[in-house]
């Protein structure tokens, strides 16, 4: 049990009363920012990225470990006590927990989200701690045609899951492409796309991109078609699970969590397939009729898969460097600042600062149900700031973090582009997602065809001359004909949860 | 936002309009792509680099460009994108792009002052100009609560985190 002595190793080195004090902080940041409206995790980490600029790696990390629980939890919050969801993971959540929530069960289902959240981070940070160090062995010894393969493979993935439109998916990958060439040239040291500007010969920075698209896109979006009426939130008390809800979750939560891990770890595009897949199961093996009208199984199971996928994204992180969500792109783009380089060799290279972030991840997951559970009414409370001000608020953090880098004007006014860029691609249906993952895996993508096409002298078949390489194209090639009938599916199962849809809204009306 | 893709056949009379704003998208496509390709051209290839700096550039530009044209077709053909939804957002009426000219407008006038006056007063000023184009009319609390924010974000990066923001006209007053 090697693995496990690092692990306990990580924890002696994080569990200090300065860290814990970091985690705390970072849970209640995260929470605080994942619970307004507007506002997922991978944008709640990269607003808060810059408090985490001059502390040291340990404390960073724990900080960071924190935000990003906090931030998933607060947007699961989110989803049950106002309708709408803010991200694609939070669908399935929403469509019970909302029900429950309205039916005066809000308590229990946001504890089941928490206590889920829990236990499915839980298993997922030690799955990811046995897992992550073997995949890194075998990753050591890939070539970079292999890894060309697998970044294709994760691009192609996200492009064409998410969404319902594989065009816009692409339309959204390639322009994501086209700002990851921003910059000089690695080999030649020639500037690309820079039009004459001297701050952008040193490449992007991704967490400008990510917030311009993130917070202000969204900001803008949102400043378009402000609700006039104030949404609908559901005042709740401190939540509580009595001996038959916990009897309803506890399988669901494991269900989840064994959708949500291998999903996270695949490069298939986050949490939208798991959630999803495991809301239809629990559907299918319910034995009670109250599908539809908040059964706590349909809280209980996707809640759980959302954040074992969460987990599972550690994996490819950091076991091959390659980040398969925003969530992970913002993360990796961190740890760079610290001087560190993703990739296989992070597991031998930083093997204490790696063990630390994982003991943080379970530290911060347990923190943030020992805070959250009493303080949840005050959460939701938070939905209630007046609007103007909440976006208000939001854009003059996002301003800070973007000044605060460089003290450059330049910055504040590139996120102002990617604040307009995100509001285009809103407007028109373009998923954010691929773009994220274009800017951040174009350039390493070029270094492996390069790196690949020099050592076999420009012969693009050395792109094909590893096993693993030519299996990754083959299931590439299956997926993209497999596509329509996945397609399929899903519309069968929207269309049979629709109907209730439509009748728990006239209920409203009427009450 | 995967939900409801079969939604146009409930409302059937709206089916057959055209969106027309995705034409200004397609072109956008292909203006970036077909600029992509012409910034990359101009790139000297260097020795011992079969690949070289030019081959990625012109893969992305030709993708950005059949793209473009691709969804240029699939709009003269009636198909209709898939506006966000989210919390705050009501897709039921048309869009205010006044409130969004005014923030755009209040976020350049930041880029413009932030060195001069420096971030307590520019960050005031953007949190009191945001809240104002969004339809606060408080405009008292909001300057106070700009003004806290402000000032409290300068000290927090100063004292806390060590990182000085500009204090432009402020400087020796903070």
């Amino acid at each position: 049990m090697d693995n496990f002595q690092l692990l306990m190793g990580g924890l002696e080195s994080a569990l200090t009363p300065m860290n814990l004090l970091y985690a705390a902080l970072g849970v209640l940041l995260g929470t605080f920012v994942g619970v307004l409206p507007g506002i997922g995790p991978a944008m709640a980490i990269a607003l808060l990225l810059p408090v985490t600029y001059r502390l040291e790696p340990t404390s960073a990390f724990i900080m960071f470990a924190g935000l990003y629980y906090g931030g998933m939890y607060g947007g699961s919050t989110t989803s049950i006590l106002l309708n709408t969801p803010g991200e694609s993971a939070s669908v399935m959540t929403a469509l019970e927990g909302n029900r429950m929530a309205r039916a005066g069960r809000g308590a229990q289902a946001l504890a089941t989200a928490a206590v889920g959240s829990f236990i499915a981070g839980t298993i997922g940070t030690i799955l990811v701690a046995f897992f992550s160090p073997a995949l890194a062995d075998v990753a050591v010894e890939l070539g970079a045609p292999s890894y060309f393969a697998l970044m294709v493979l994760a691009l192609v993935m996200t492009t064409t899951v998410l969404g319902t439109s594989a065009l816009r998916g692409f339309a959204a990958l390639f322009l994501g492409l086209s700002i990851g060439l921003v910059g000089l040239d690695l080999n030649t040291g020639q500037p690309r796309l820079t039009f004459g500007v001297t701050q952008l010969v040193d490449r992007l920075d991704i967490v400008v991109v990510a917030v311009g698209i993130f917070a202000l896109g969204e900001a803008l979006w949102v400043a378009a078609h402000l609700r006039r009426k104030p949404a609908h939130v559901i005042p709740v008390g401190r939540p509580w699970l009595s001996r038959d809800d916990w009897g309803r979750s506890w399988k669901p939560w494991l269900r989840g969590t064994a959708f949500g891990f291998p999903f996270g770890a695949l490069p298939a595009g986050g949490a939208e397939i798991p959630t999803f897949l495991s809301y239809l199961t629990e559907r299918k093996l319910s034995k009670r009729d109250d599908f539809g009208r908040g059964a706590i199984e349909g809280v209980a199971g996707p809640e759980a898969a959302n954040n074992a996928s969460a987990a599972g994204m550690f994996v490819p992180m950091l076991a091959l460097g390659l980040p398969v969500t925003a969530t992970a792109a913002v993360m990796l783009s961190a740890l760079q600042g610290y001087g560190i380089t993703p990739g296989p060799q992070l597991m031998t290279d930083h093997a204490d600062l790696v063990w630390t972030l994982l003991a943080s991840l379970l530290i911060g997951n347990t923190l943030l149900l020992v805070l959250n559970l009493p303080l949840a009414p005050l959460w939701a409370r938070l939905l209630r700031i007046p609007r103007p001000q909440l976006y208000a608020g939001i854009l003059f953090f996002a301003c800070l973090g973007a000044y605060a880098t460089n003290m450059d004007p330049f910055d504040i006014g590139l996120l102002v582009a990617f604040g307009l860029l995100g509001l285009m691609m809103r407007r028109f249906g373009l998923p954010v997602l691929p773009l994220i993952l274009g800017v951040i895996l174009g350039p390493l993508m070029e270094t492996k065809l390069r790196e690949a096409l020099t050592i076999s002298g420009g012969d693009y078949t050395a792109l094909l001359s590893e096993p693993l390489a030519v299996v990754i194209y083959v299931l590439i090639a299956l997926f993209i004909l497999g596509r329509p009938f996945i397609a399929r599916l899903r519309a069968r199962a929207e269309q049979s949860a629709d109907p209730d849809e439509l009748e728990d809204e006239k209920e409203l009306a009427q009450s | 936002m995967s939900v409801h893709e079969t939604a146009p056949a409930e409302h059937a009379g709206t089916r057959r309009r055209i969106d027309v704003g995705q034409f200004g998208l397609a072109a956008f496509l292909v203006v970036v792509g077909i600029y992509t390709i012409v910034d990359a051209a101009g790139l000297e290839v260097g020795f011992a680099d079969p690949v070289g700096p030019r081959v990625f550039p012109y893969v992305i530009g030709s993708g950005l460009v059949v793209v473009g044209v691709l969804l240029a077709v699939a709009t003269a053909r009636g198909s209709q994108p898939e506006p966000e939804e989210g919390e705050d957002v009501d897709l039921s009426q048309s869009a205010d792009w006044l409130t969004v000219t005014k923030l755009v407008a209040v976020l350049l006038l930041t880029v413009a002052t932030v060195n001069l006056l420096g971030w307590a007063i520019s960050g005031a000023l953007l949190f009191v100009g945001a809240a104002w184009s969004l339809g606060s009319r408080t405009l008292v609390r909001d300057v106070l609560v700009g003004l806290v924010l402000a000032v409290a974000s300068w000290y927090a990066f100063h004292v806390g985190l060590g990182i000085p923001l500009t204090p432009g006209v402020l400087d020796g007053i903070l």
